[in-house]
């Protein structure tokens, strides 16, 4: 299994990285906004992982993954809430187009 | 060779993934093409020796979180595309322009230094091994993760319904 080197786990992730900012500055539906936010999260625990591989000590190995899981608890928060108040956007404007919603402007 | 192969496929899969997420203009398309990268991502956690967080991706991204998304996308029933159409302005070209800079620059700063992965125990990604540390080492952080949770119940309760 030690066939791959780290480098290439890491470039992946930054390529998903990459995918996920491009989504959400050119992206207009919030929803997919939000799909490419967790596609950074991934990225990140991607990322997570494959340093964990390099750590001499058990302790920093398995601390790696404990962040991974960390980061899965605070990405399905993030999405109960996004989600919810998008749907409580869309109940008020009838539309969630991002370029339209400048509530928070005044 | 059998690793490597295996890791390249994975790897295609979760490329080819992740641009339909951004290119394609249907959302619900969106939605399973990050359904299929998830799923490609579990195989890589497995490679990592993450055997518990490979599960837990499967169960709650591939599971949950997209069938969470997959109902708003119907719920709101925006499968229409042509309702959130994509402008073609300068922005698109100059936004993908700058990601391939991202990788390039980050994929140069990964190769110059970085070590070896390190030799390790078989069992390192158990449920075993990981609640052991989840559980002394990493205990209150988990602890204050069941109150984010909470305040995230308790927050989309109060976003999505009409008359408290």
């Amino acid at each position: 299994m030690d066939a791959v080197p780290i480098s290439w786990y890491l470039i992946l992730s930054a390529f998903m990285f990459a995918m996920g900012v491009t989504g959400v500055v050119i992206k207009r539906n919030p929803i997919v906004i939000f799909m490419c936010i967790e596609l950074m999260l991934n990225a990140a625990n991607l990322a997570f992982l494959a340093f964990a591989r390099q750590q001499a000590q058990l302790g920093a190995q398995v601390a790696g993954q404990v962040y991974v899981i960390l980061v899965m608890a605070v990405a399905a928060a993030d999405v109960a809430i996004g989600l919810g108040i998008i749907v409580a956007i869309y109940r008020l404007r009838d539309t969630i187009n991002v370029d339209e919603m400048n509530l928070l402007k005044f | 060779m059998f690793g490597q192969i295996l890791f390249i496929t994975m790897a295609l899969v979760i490329v080819v993934t992740s641009i339909g997420v951004v290119a394609v203009r249907n959302p619900v398309r969106s939605a399973l093409n990050l359904v299929a990268n998830f799923f490609a991502l579990a195989v890589l956690y497995l490679f990592l020796y993450a055997q518990f967080v490979a599960a837990v991706q499967i169960i709650v991204y591939a599971g949950a979180i997209m069938v969470l998304f997959l109902f708003t996308i119907m719920l709101l029933n925006l499968g229409s595309p042509s309702e959130l159409s994509e402008r073609g302005d300068l922005k698109r070209p100059v936004t993908w322009g700058l990601a391939l800079l991202f990788v390039i620059v980050l994929a140069g700063g990964i190769f110059v230094r970085l070590g070896e992965a390190q030799p390790t125990a078989d069992d390192l990604g158990t449920v075993q091994m990981v609640g052991k540390f989840l559980f002394t080492d990493w205990v209150y952080p988990f602890e204050l993760t069941s109150i984010l949770l909470l305040i995230a119940i308790v927050g989309a309760i109060v976003m999505a319904k009409r008359r408290l």
